[in-house]
């Protein structure tokens, strides 16, 4: 049994099973439409909690919260599910894909076979959509891939059940309410407003001041940690701002993108010039990027590198507190 | 970023035939995706966490051999877990995690314990106690 489902890859799993499915049900939105309008921009630093052993470091919204986000900013119902018994998350997959109805599925990507050995970690925040079931074999379309890919019964289980942080526990989710016509103009507003918001937040590990006490933590690490283990946290804010998903410079080319997008839809000629902004800045994410690698890649880095790449840090701050500014002004 | 400035590195995606999508501006400022096989900043810093995992592996390793801690806590680097990670997995409480690190303890642990470990491990009792999984 197969749904006539259309695989796009994006950058990002959330905005592209988003999209995809919305895609399906004849909306045409794309992945930077459902990134802005769910305001998924952010930055944020967490000290204490820590991922693979490094401090977490985020570039965009808490899992899920996108999706509900852009729902409800242009009108559309989803229907949610968790459950405690595998065998039930089961039947309810297998009796929405009998209706015809391609899903959502929020799984660990430990056990995701498909992927390359080297980008399995315990995360459990990944998205893809199932669109179809033939025997025991599931139908897979994971918006990150080039191409659809399957995952035996078993294997599906697995990862609808993984544990560790924010575990899945078989979430299941898929539109069920659209309204006559989208409106965009409206979510739009909304959704720049709350980045704006989140990113000028006086909060000090949040927006534009967590980059800057990012920038002040990595000044301190090499003498308080060592240079082993300052070299391991800088690798990481390097993997969580480019490793899949982020389409570039930590998300912010999709943000551009999404400006651009906008300017068109609200005729609004200074979202395209705050749009060529972010693309520069995003830029100077990638230069960052470039320098922090040279730290990491000669082991007997000296202080000094550190001293530069968190400078290259606090002028993004400055620059995206700029713009964030800006931006509030052009809606 | 240019579309015609997106990076086309060698890395660990090309090997497994995979691509990534990236945004990028084209010839006419308008955005657009493109394909990357990869970066040399981030296969770098993906190939140093690798190689730090390797290492925690190779240590936990030892100090198994050495009586210094249980099998278990190699089991637990091999899967790249930490004790939060493990502890939800078997379903006990990250105190008594650690304290089946003791080899001592360990020893005395009830083969229904026991169970719960090598389940998660996907391996068997005799493995869990003798560290013959994988290298």
């Amino acid at each position: 049994m197969q749904i006539n489902f259309t695989h796009h890859q994006s950058a990002h799993c959330e905005n592209g099973v988003v999209s995809n499915l919305m895609k399906h049900h004849g909306f045409n939105v794309s992945e930077p439409m459902v990134f802005g309008i769910g305001s998924g921009l952010l930055f944020c630093y967490i000290p204490f909690l820590k991922v693979n052993h490094a401090p977490a470091i985020t570039y965009r919204a808490m899992p899920g919260f996108i999706f509900k986000r852009f729902a409800k900013r242009v009108g559309i119902k989803i229907e949610r599910q968790k459950f405690k018994d595998p065998k039930k998350a089961k039947v309810v997959l297998d009796e929405n894909l009998n209706n015809n109805n391609p899903v959502g599925l929020q799984v660990g990507v430990y056990n995701l076979t498909y992927f390359p050995d080297e980008y399995r970690f315990h995360f459990n925040a990944h998205n893809l959509v199932v669109y179809g079931k033939e025997e025991e074999t599931y139908l897979i379309s994971d918006p990150v891939m080039e191409t659809v890919t399957t995952l035996t019964d078993k294997e599906l289980e697995k990862v609808r059940f993984a544990k560790g942080a924010l575990p899945p526990k078989g979430h299941i989710y898929y539109p069920t309410n659209f309204p006559k016509e989208l409106d965009l103009e409206k979510a739009i507003l909304k959704g720049i407003k709350h980045t704006c918001r989140d990113m000028l937040a006086p909060m000090p590990v949040l927006g534009v001041k967590g980059i800057r006490f990012t920038a002040k933590q990595i000044r301190k690490w090499p003498k308080k940690l060592g240079i082993k283990k300052a070299n391991h946290y800088l690798g990481q804010i390097v993997r969580m701002q480019e490793e899949i998903g982020t389409g570039g410079g930590g998300f912010r080319y999709i943000f551009a993108a999404f400006l651009q997008e906008s300017s068109k839809i609200l005729n609004n000629p200074k979202l395209a010039d705050l749009s060529k902004e972010m693309t520069q800045i995003g830029d100077l994410w990638r230069d960052f990027a470039v320098d922090a690698s040279r730290i990491y890649k000669n082991r007997g880095a000296k202080t000094d590198g550190y001293n530069e790449v968190a400078s290259q840090l606090e002028t993004i701050a400055d620059k995206e507190e700029v713009f964030f500014k800006a931006l509030k002004k052009a809606i | 970023m240019k579309k015609s400035e997106v990076p086309q590195d060698k890395s660990n995606l090309e090997s497994a035939n995979f691509r990534e999508l990236c945004y990028a501006v084209d010839e006419n400022g308008e955005y657009t995706t493109a394909h990357t096989t990869g970066w040399d900043p981030k296969t770098i810093a993906l190939d140093n966490a690798i190689e730090d995992i390797h290492q925690r592996i190779e240590d936990a390793k030892n100090r198994v051999q050495n009586n210094q801690t249980s099998p278990i806590e190699y089991y637990m680097e091999f899967h790249k877990m930490d004790l939060p990670i493990l502890a939800s997995y078997v379903g006990i409480w990250q105190w008594r995690v650690k304290r089946h690190f003791k080899p001592k303890v360990f020893h005395k642990l009830s083969n229904k314990i026991l169970q719960k470990y090598a389940d998660v491990f996907e391996i068997t009792i005799d493995q869990l106690k003798n560290l013959q999984h994988a290298n």
